[in-house]
């Protein structure tokens, strides 16, 4: 993302770190490396409340700066001109009251001057009352699930994959520009909106994070928290999952679409008309060919990460589906472990993620594909029957 | 420091009226503070190597972007491991071990309070760092949740995460056990004259260390025993399904936790507080203030556990009160870094390889601490949370504050435990390479939580790239530069120059007065303490 590329460093953000620069620049040269980007500063704000978060650090890192340059330069001294080796001989000294207040006095003064910033900055950060806009954002082991719940956009709602190929991941295909920060549909808001986002999770703790809004919020399973933000530019933002959520955390990407409100618009009118074209008919008959060719696909977004493409799973935490025995026993059995998941473990519930006709598909193709040839259909009205049950 | 001892027993036999065995049995059933603290520090030496060639593996797989060497599960089951380990199996081990060496000899105590208890403190340590490491081998793996075990992941675990619960559970009762001794000894087994003001600054620290330890442990081990019947036995403390809350552990655990940073960092101030003096030849300066700083913190470490749960969703007025609390425990951390400096001023300073460290840590440790001063403004927290930053930071508090602190103690008591003198040269070069790897490893670091890289993954997006080749070579070259202290410390222990008691012309106090190596009993008849070894 823009915010990333290595073109707006600009002259304004002096940090200390000048020998931590050289050492970088020195390795750079000898690495050859072309596009190397050294960020070292936050990314590029485009929210109010992240530009007082930039600011805020700025200020803070000038203090610590001045600080540490200050107490050191005592050290320095010393170690200087109090050697042993220059003759100096040790004074006795070992109280001054005087000294002591003033140095529990004058920090206590720079902390108190610091709290008043960091204080107004994070009421700002938390204001989320009157948003033109809500989406709740739900965390899964992998994967961003988003649904619009006012606004235009009102009942729009879809899941967001990394959409990395496997290829890049393992070293097979040259990484590409967002390699880790891409996914197949982003979250699309309109640029200047003040946009309310309610997490909550699946499975176990997430956190949806955006850098340049400053948004980080964690996803817990059972509770909803907020956080929000209004974007001042357009643009794609990019982050990622910033909570320890298993072995794919850092394949689960956030990236955020700002438009401008025509292109919003249209984007809505779009994801509306799809979603009346896509209403699936719950009642529909399917043929075995199509229903695996749909199963097939949902396996790929859903299943495949913990039970793998090749259905042999990671044993003994992800079970293999090639020859298991719910895979190859009565259907209903498996129906209802896809449909209720298996609590303690991460076998998630796909009830609320998945259709009928989804999980109807994928349970078919599981007990198709791979060694399992069962040859058995299932249609979606079997699923519908058997849920909530 | 075996053969060493051996030594020191060999020569005071005569002494010796209760006998003890010899060989390997020595070791199982010894009630010798001196036995019980070599062990301790053996033990924390080995679970360093372990934990820091664990550490090598992240940097290993970090080196470039896409998955190399390892998967992501695997991962996830070193960098938890790799904390663990070093927090309970490296870190505190190290210094109860100083402890167990320095505490008697520095009060003029014959041995601790409770010797037999003492012995079992130690011997449930391999234990638990058995079943730790083992975990790797069952099936599903070791935890892979992070050091901080959260729930629901925690939940999903196969028994590498059981094992990990009660390994905490193990090496609880260990530290409780110690810290009882600890206390006891310090309370109640000073020599006639010392009063606790008169007390060396490092029975300072670990007097509030052991108050600190026996009020937080119990806490951790509730927490993992409440994650433990969540997981077996149908309890819902952390379900929002039954009725229970996820963030609950959160609270449990931090409120442990951040006691616990400090029962890592206190000691490792009582060394430095003895090691800056002797080499400035000087008197610690503002002793008062330094206790009062200690109790302090100690105290302040009870009330700002939730500054790990910024973006938990805890509410404002919750935010605001835990950064409020926070920036207060800048105060008297202050306090204790400008005591040193003033300590060094106008004194007559040499540097020999303790002070290098002393120094090193000095540096460091303040670095981290400015850090950490950012990180306790809620806002720039939530920027950073769970962010590279976050793990440059604690690194810089962590092995600055703890590592540094432990070498410049072990090179400034090694003549006094081996009776040798140690190698200078190598001992310098030791420091100097881990001071200058440490940066390189680390330093970067922060910027790459700058630009957003979030910690705990084993893939990054390419523009961490750069920063994450030098932080690679960095560790390795860090984690090479302390084979080096092994080299040292072996050397001491079979010959060397002799030491006197007193090597060091600017220590002070009790343990100075003791031949070099120190005699297998000491002080069996409480010494004399005089004004000219109080201070240490």
């Amino acid at each position: 993302m823009a915010r990333y590329s290595n073109n707006n460093r600009d002259t304004n953000r002096l940090r200390p770190a000048f020998a931590g620069r050289l050492c970088a620049g020195l390795l750079a040269v000898l690495s050859g490396a072309a596009n190397a980007a050294w960020e070292l500063n936050l990314q590029e704000p485009v929210t109010a409340v992240a530009k007082r978060v930039y600011e805020l650090h700025s200020l803070l890192l000038w203090v610590i700066v001045v600080i540490f340059v200050g107490v050191f330069a005592v050290v320095a001294y010393s170690l200087v001109f109090h050697r042993k080796s220059q003759g100096h001989k040790a004074a006795t000294f070992h109280d001054n009251t005087t000294v002591e207040i003033a140095w529990t006095v004058v920090p206590t003064l720079i902390l108190i001057a610091i709290a008043f910033p960091a204080t107004s900055a994070l009421v700002d950060m938390r204001d989320t009352s009157q948003p033109d806009l809500t989406v709740k954002v739900t965390g899964y082991q992998w994967k961003w699930g988003y649904e619009y719940l006012t606004g235009d956009a009102a009942g729009v709602k879809y899941m967001s994959v990394l959409a990395t190929p496997r290829d890049q991941i393992e070293n097979k295909a040259p990484k590409g520009e967002h390699y880790l920060l891409e996914v197949d549909r982003p979250l699309v808001v309109p640029v200047g909106k003040k946009v309310r986002i309610l997490t909550t999770a699946n499975d176990v703790i997430h956190n949806w994070s955006v850098p340049a809004f400053a948004v980080k919020t964690d996803a817990v399973p059972g509770f909803l928290r907020d956080t929000w933000f209004r974007a001042e530019k357009e643009g794609t933002y990019r982050g990622q999952c910033s909570e320890l959520c298993g072995k794919d955390h850092g394949f689960m990407p956030v990236v955020v679409e700002v438009v401008s409100e025509e292109k919003y618009a249209a984007w809505v009118a779009e994801q509306k008309t799809q979603l009346a074209a896509v209403a699936e008919d719950p009642n529909k008959v399917w043929a075995l060919d199509e229903l695996l060719a749909h199963g097939e696909k949902v396996y790929t977004a859903n299943c495949a990460a913990c039970h793998q493409a090749n259905g042999e799973g990671l044993p003994p935490v992800f079970p293999a589906l090639d020859g298991s025995k719910i895979v190859m026993g009565p259907k209903q059995a498996h129906l209802e472990m896809v449909i209720n998941g298996k609590p303690g473990t991460a076998m998630a519930a796909f009830a609320a993620q998945l259709s009928d006709t989804d999980i109807a598909a994928v349970v078919a193709y599981e007990r198709n594909a791979w060694t399992n040839k069962l040859g058995e259909i299932i249609q979606p009205a079997e699923v519908k029957a058997l849920r909530g049950k | 420091m075996q053969a060493t001892s051996h030594a020191g027993y060999a020569g005071h036999h005569d002494h010796d009226s209760h006998g003890h065995p010899t060989g390997w049995k020595r070791w199982v059933t010894t009630t010798n503070h001196k036995d019980i603290g070599t062990m301790y520090l053996w033990f924390s030496f080995a679970m360093f190597l372990v934990g820091g060639a664990m550490s090598l593996i992240l940097r290993a797989e970090l080196f470039t972007p896409g998955l190399q060497y390892v998967s992501p599960e695997f991962y996830n089951q070193m960098l938890t491991l790799h904390a663990l380990i070093m927090v309970f199996g490296a870190i505190m081990p190290a210094f109860v071990g100083f402890a167990n060496w320095m505490i008697p000899m520095m009060i003029g105590a014959s041995d601790m309070a409770f010797a037999r208890m003492n012995n079992w403190s130690f011997w449930l340590l391999p234990p638990a760092a058995i079943l730790l490491s083992a975990s790797i081998f069952v099936p599903g793996g070791a935890a892979g949740t992070g050091w901080t075990l959260y729930p629901p992941l925690s939940i999903q675990m196969g028994m590498g995460m059981d094992m990990a619960i009660f390994a905490v559970h193990i090496l609880g009762m260990s530290s409780i056990m110690g810290s009882i001794n600890i206390v006891t000894t310090i309370l109640n087994m000073r020599t006639p004259g010392m009063t606790l003001m008169k007390m060396p600054l490092f029975c300072w620290t670990w007097l509030v260390t052991g108050f600190l330890l026996i009020a937080s442990m119990p806490i951790l081990a509730g927490a993992v025993t409440m994650l433990l019947t969540d997981r077996h036995f149908g309890t819902s403390f952390f379900s929002a399904a039954g009725g229970g809350d996820p963030v609950l552990f959160q609270h449990i655990f931090w409120f442990f936790g951040h006691p616990e940073v400090y029962i890592i960092a206190l000691p490792a101030f009582g060394v430095v507080s003895h090691v800056i003096p002797a080499f400035s030849r000087k008197p610690l300066f503002g002793y008062v203030s330094m206790v009062y700083a200690i109790a302090a913190i100690g105290l302040i470490s009870f009330f700002v556990w939730a500054h790990h749960m910024y973006v938990t969703g805890i509410p404002l007025t919750g935010q605001l009160y835990f950064m409020y609390a926070t920036m207060l425990i800048a105060i008297p951390t202050g306090v204790k870094v400008f005591n040193w400096v003033t300590t060094m001023w106008r004194g007559s300073l040499t540097f020999e390889t303790p002070m290098l460290f002393a120094l090193g840590f000095l540096v460091l440790f303040t670095i981290g601490g400015l850090t950490g001063l950012v990180l306790a403004m809620t806002a720039v927290d939530i920027q950073l949370q769970d962010t590279y930053y976050v793990v440059a930071h604690f690194h810089y508090v962590m092995v600055a504050g703890a590592l540094f602190s432990a070498y410049a103690g072990l090179y400034f008591w090694l003549p006094k435990w081996t009776g040798h003198m140690y190698n200078e040269g190598l001992g310098k070069l030791h420091f100097w390479s881990s001071m200058i790897f440490f940066n390189i490893a680390f330093f970067p670091q922060h910027f790459l939580g700058l630009a957003g890289m979030p910690r705990r993954i084993p893939d990054y997006a390419q523009q961490f790239a750069d920063f994450n080749v030098i932080s690679g070579i960095g560790a390795f070259g860090f984690g090479f530069s302390q084979l080096l202290v092994l080299v040292v410390v072996f050397q001491a222990m079979k010959g060397g120059a002799k030491a006197s008691s007193r090597p060091w012309d600017g220590a002070h106090g009790l343990e100075w007065t003791l031949p070099s190596p120190a005699p297998y009993h000491t002080f069996e008849d409480p010494p004399v303490f005089n004004q000219a070894e109080a201070h240490g």
